[in-house]
């Protein structure tokens, strides 16, 4: 796929996040939106993957540490063509496999259960040692939140990835700077977040998280980078994509009414 | 009398055992591999060996990583960090998605000793009880702590192995026999029955020699599977006796004892006391004298076992 055909590409992506969290009538929109360019780049463009062997040995890994932007990962495996499109529909609801956060067991391509925060780049680094250890050559890409970097497990494993030098290891930080109850900077500031990193011993590297090329150009940098994990910060916009969501910590877990999904669909249409 | 051995010495001597064999196992510990034993492990297979420093809620979650990858995990702190500090990571990271993890933990119950109440699980079964998907057991000697491990080598769920610092005697026959989920009878009694694992079980077995001695004929159950619960031998055992006691090294809270009367209550009614820590915490001393002091005794036991069948 070409930049044109990813951007329209996470274009659908947020239609049916919007779609599925409309059905739902819960969720989180405004960090699955952040999150949908990055997650084009690496399901259409950049990670090995087939959808029709989803346990594939060779295929890399994401975990979604975020968990809670579980509805852009559905949308990506179903675009993908994990699993049927329409099953998106089914989101949160009973005996639905698309649970509110993702379970590993019950969805194809859904390799780690997430939704605690702080736990998923921990799984993350356990994957990659273990393909280290195995002397395995596919990567690991995590995605946390800004506001999840307040875990204090979230440092404990990144001491561990620099600490093994598992350069196999992307962590993506989708920035948008909003968290639950407010700006991250007023709730519990985690700046100079760059910083923090590069002492921890990661390789680092400041993105547009909107820009299809720039976060290409991260994950490939990424990847050649030799003897220690490497950082994607990606600069966000919390609801990126739908002009009333966009930088407003309200919309973090609150499902659009109808109409308001409506307006929304027409602004990604 | 047979050499003492803590049951966290097999399980490193087993874990190292099995390094030539299962080329799948990974062992993780936090800091305290010269405790927990693990280093016997990291010693002949350094290289499935990772230590991740003074961060059990990490080491919990890296360990569900691997076991993504089908590796056989063992992870090893003491109790009271394992199952206290990663009880969320325990619960979400592995129980839910059910891997194939085992969280072995030593240093649980009072027979810590001299590190005192902070150091001292007494609590540990019950929280893992409670969690779906999680498999407790808590072995009573070297030879039952070997066979555990190489079960839970193999076995695909996720697992809570209990053990202690404190060297113990060699409690089972020398045909014992371990399987997951089953209890055995050590010995057999029409009078009164005893539930007992861990340490416990031995004090049991001199608890029931003493009654014996008094005229009563009072059976001892190994229950070393405290999750799954052999429900149909506690009922069996039950219905036989009429009168039951539990013994543990645990609070009275949540572990065998409320297990045992779970599945009494519901299925055949019976007296039942307990015998464990009574919902308070330990303190430093030396473990015989703790044991003593919470009434983890031969002698309290016996007047459990009396009390019982009094009230049949």
């Amino acid at each position: 796929m070409d930049t044109l055909e990813l951007q329209a590409k996470a274009k659908e992506l947020r239609q049916e996040i919007i779609k599925m969290i409309t059905a739902a009538g819960s969720g989180h929109p405004g960090g699955s939106l952040s999150a949908a360019d990055i997650l084009t780049v690496l399901y259409f463009d950049k990670m090995n993957l087939r959808p029709e062997e989803p346990d594939w040995t060779g295929r890399d890994y994401f975990v979604l540490s975020k968990g809670h932007a579980a509805p852009a990962q559905y949308a990506a495996l179903a675009l993908r063509g994990y699993f049927p499109v329409e099953e998106l529909n089914g989101l949160r609801k009973l005996h639905s496999r698309l649970q509110g956060h993702p379970v590993s067991s019950k969805v194809p391509g859904i390799d780690v259960s997430t939704g605690s925060l702080g736990q998923g780049v921990s799984v993350a680094c356990g994957l990659a040692k273990g393909l280290k250890i195995d002397k395995l050559p596919n990567h690991v890409y995590t995605m946390l939140g800004d506001g999840e970097c307040q875990e204090g497990q979230v440092w404990e494993a990144l001491m561990f990835a620099a600490h093994y030098q598992l350069d196999n290891l992307t962590v993506i930080i989708d920035h948008n700077r909003l968290q639950i109850d407010g700006q991250v900077e007023k709730v519990m500031n985690i700046e100079p977040l760059d910083k923090k990193l590069d002492a921890f011993g990661f390789n680092v590297l400041l993105v547009n998280g909107h820009d299809i090329e720039a976060i290409q150009n991260a994950i490939d940098k990424a990847k050649t980078c030799q003897g220690r994990p490497t950082a994607i910060i990606a600069n966000t916009i919390k609801g990126r994509g739908v002009s009333f969501m966009e930088n407003q910590a309200g919309w973090h877990g609150t499902a659009p009414k109808p109409e308001e999904a409506e307006q929304a669909l027409q602004e990604l249409a | 009398m047979s050499e003492k051995i803590a049951t966290r010495e097999a399980y490193g001597q087993t874990l190292a055992e099995l390094a030539a064999t299962d080329k799948n196992l990974v062992v993780l510990d936090a800091d305290l591999s010269k405790s927990t034993k693990t280093c016997d492990f990291a010693k002949v297979c350094p290289e499935r060996f990772i230590d991740v420093g003074i961060a059990e809620q990490n080491m919990i979650t890296v360990s569900a990583g691997l076991a993504t990858l089908g590796k056989h995990v063992f992870c090893s702190s003491f109790a009271i960090f394992a199952v206290g500090r990663a009880f969320e990571q325990i619960r979400n990271s592995i129980a839910y998605p059910q891997l194939p993890v085992t969280i072995a933990a030593t240093h649980a119950g009072l027979t810590v000793g001299e590190d005192g109440a902070t150091h001292q699980a007494i609590e540990d079964v019950a929280i893992m009880r409670a969690v779906p998907n999680m498999t407790v057991i808590v072995p009573a000697d070297a030879e039952e702590t070997r066979q555990a491990v190489r079960q839970l080598a193999e076995y695909p769920h996720p697992a809570y192995l209990r053990l202690g610092r404190l060297a113990v005697e060699q409690i089972l026959p020398a045909d014992y026999q371990f399987q997951i989920g089953k209890g055995t009878v050590l010995r057999d009694g029409k009078d009164a029955v005893i539930f007992a694992c861990g340490l416990m079980l031995g004090k049991a077995l001199q608890a029931a020699e003493q009654l014996a001695a008094e005229g009563i004929n009072t059976a001892v159950v190994n229950m070393p599977t405290i999750k799954p619960l052999d429900s149909e031998l506690v009922c069996r055992m039950a219905k036989q006796c009429g009168a039951a006691v539990t013994v543990e090294e645990h609070s009275i809270i949540g572990g065998l004892g409320s297990a045992v009367a779970e599945t009494l209550t519901e299925n055949c009614p019976i007296p039942l006391l307990r015998v464990g820590v009574n919902d308070q915490f330990g303190q430093s001393g030396k473990p015989d004298e703790l044991l003593t002091e919470y009434g983890l005794t031969v002698e309290n036991i016996a007047a459990k076992v009396k009390e019982a069948i009094n009230r049949k």
